[in-house]
């Protein structure tokens, strides 16, 4: 995937998990919780739905990856090299 | 606020929310009581099929956010939709009062089968491995979940539970409302009880295995409690709370009062894990009768429980007959015949659906009663359409569940 359509797969997740708040504002370099309501039961979702829908297990110490939109896109483009975005 | 025990203290109702599946508030569910409008549809369920089901339609986002309901439950969003409907219909501002001395009551059949079968379901799809079972589901899954979610919603940091009592589940949670309002322990309880179970598969495939599923061409028939050809329940969601208040309070702050709790009992059969035993539950009928103070002729409306099983409604009014007999001044409905059997909502939906008799005297019919089941005798059922009493004093409500747990409740008009 591009780095465009890794950040589209990241954003349709917190769309789904946060389905109240605008995601197309979102700024990248800025920490999702500093500006969307997200707590820890919302990042477990976000490692459930990578798992879900790409098949990629984020451990555990790697949870701080997740932690702004441009952190998540470094972390995960290579993760998601051969996948996919769904239409 | 107040933390002394008032044993005597008067304990009344200033507020009602409830959904049921031909009503989504006290006015529009009486209306359809009154009109013989029922609210069973056909329903769609995982593994059995197409069933009969009573659905309710309330507005979901009237009271939580699109993310609540997705990370809540269902009966989560009946609870808190019934919770806050209450609230506002009593006039209480929440954002003034201590909110530590607010306690949720909460009556279900059961909890947590939805969730764990659409888990499983889920991981079906990925061969049955659990690190795809979802991180939600514990805590939707407790047993306290519909009940927890209140507080949340409504940030009240009084006590909270919710109470297993199979199909007396809603009596028994104004039972719960009361006592803790006359030990001092809260000064205003939301009390009732909610229902999701039709979104289990489980609860329908049971009920067929069992032989008492109903069916019927016209969804609207299908539930026909005493009837000749009744052949079984139709499975409703549902939810109705209460505000209860101690009458000395309700009166302080001058709340409009829909009837003040005067009787109630609870017991159990001891006799089988579905075959309900009619002693017993006339000896229920009887405790709380003794309770209030009242014989039996002082009953003005007697809302049956029957959930239009072949032996359930034939051991109800057996029952009944026991403490009734040929009571002229009794008139009897039953409200399952409209909506089906919502479970842990069923004692105070049913009951709520007869209060305005407190100010109109009409007593709803028993919808679908075609051909009484001669075993099923009872004088004075209202059916065809509703019946014009002079005044209602007392409305008796009757539930019934499964274990032979039994409870009844007492309304009285209430007049200043």
């Amino acid at each position: 995937m591009t780095r465009e359509e890794v950040r589209q797969a990241v954003v349709d997740i917190l769309e789904d998990i946060a389905p109240d708040e605008d995601v197309s504002s979102i700024k990248d370099e800025v920490t999702l919780r500093e500006q969307m309501d997200l707590d820890s039961m919302d990042f477990l979702d976000i490692v459930m739905e990578l798992r879900k829908r790409f098949n990629i297990e984020v451990p555990e110490s790697d949870y701080q990856e997740l932690v702004s939109m441009a952190s998540c896109i470094q972390y995960l483009q290579p993760l998601l090299k051969d996948h996919q975005l769904a239409s | 606020m107040n933390n002394q025990v008032h044993p005597e203290e008067r304990i009344v109702i200033t507020g009602i929310g409830l959904t049921a599946p031909n009503g989504n508030n006290l006015k529009e569910f009486r209306e359809n009581l009154l009109a013989g409008k029922s609210g069973v549809q056909k329903f769609e369920t995982r593994y059995v099929g197409e069933v009969l089901a009573g659905i309710c339609d309330f507005n979901v986002l009237k009271y939580q956010k699109k993310k609540e309901l997705r990370r809540g439950t269902r009966v989560g969003s009946v609870s808190i939709y019934c919770c806050r409907e209450a609230f506002n219909d009593s006039g209480i501002d929440l954002e003034s009062i201590d909110r530590s001395r607010v306690g949720v009551y909460l009556g279900v059949t059961e909890h947590g089968n939805v969730e764990t079968e659409n888990e499983i379901y889920n991981i079906s799809k990925y061969d049955y491995d659990t690190k795809y079972w979802s991180h939600h589901h514990n805590p939707r899954t407790v047993a306290n979940n519909p009940a927890g979610e209140v507080t949340l919603n409504m940030k009240i940091t009084g006590p909270h539970y919710t109470i297993g009592a199979a199909c007396a589940a809603g009596n028994m949670g104004v039972i719960q409302g009361l006592q803790m309002l006359r030990l001092g322990e809260v000064d205003f309880a939301l009390a009732g009880g909610v229902s999701e179970s039709i979104h289990t598969f489980g609860i329908f495939a049971s009920f067929k295995s069992e032989g008492a599923l109903a069916e019927h061409q016209d969804p609207a028939k299908a539930s026909r409690p005493f009837d000749k050809n009744r052949n079984g329940i139709v499975c409703s969601e549902g939810g109705c709370v209460y505000v209860l208040e101690r009458l000395s309070d309700a009166l302080k702050r001058e709340a409009k009062i829909y009837g003040e709790i005067v009787g109630y009992a609870t017991n159990s059969d001891a006799f089988d894990f579905i075959l309900p035993e009619p002693g017993r539950q006339a000896e229920c009928i009887r405790l709380a009768l003794k309770k209030a103070g009242l014989k039996p002729s002082d009953i003005n409306i007697l809302n049956a429980h029957a959930t239009a099983t072949q032996l359930g409604d034939i051991q109800e009014c057996k029952a009944i007959r026991d403490v009734f007999g040929e009571e002229e001044a009794v008139w009897i409905n039953n409200t399952k015949s409209f909506i089906g059997h919502t479970m842990g909502a069923a004692g105070t939906l049913e009951l709520s659906g007869n209060l305005p008799a407190f100010e109109d005297g009409l007593v709803h019919q028993t919808l679908n009663l075609d051909e009484l089941d001669p075993e099923c005798y009872l004088k004075n059922i209202v059916s065809g359409q509703p019946k014009q009493l002079d005044r209602v004093d007392y409305i008796m409500n009757n539930s019934f569940g499964m274990f032979g747990i039994n409870s009844v409740l007492i309304v009285k008009r209430y007049e200043n």
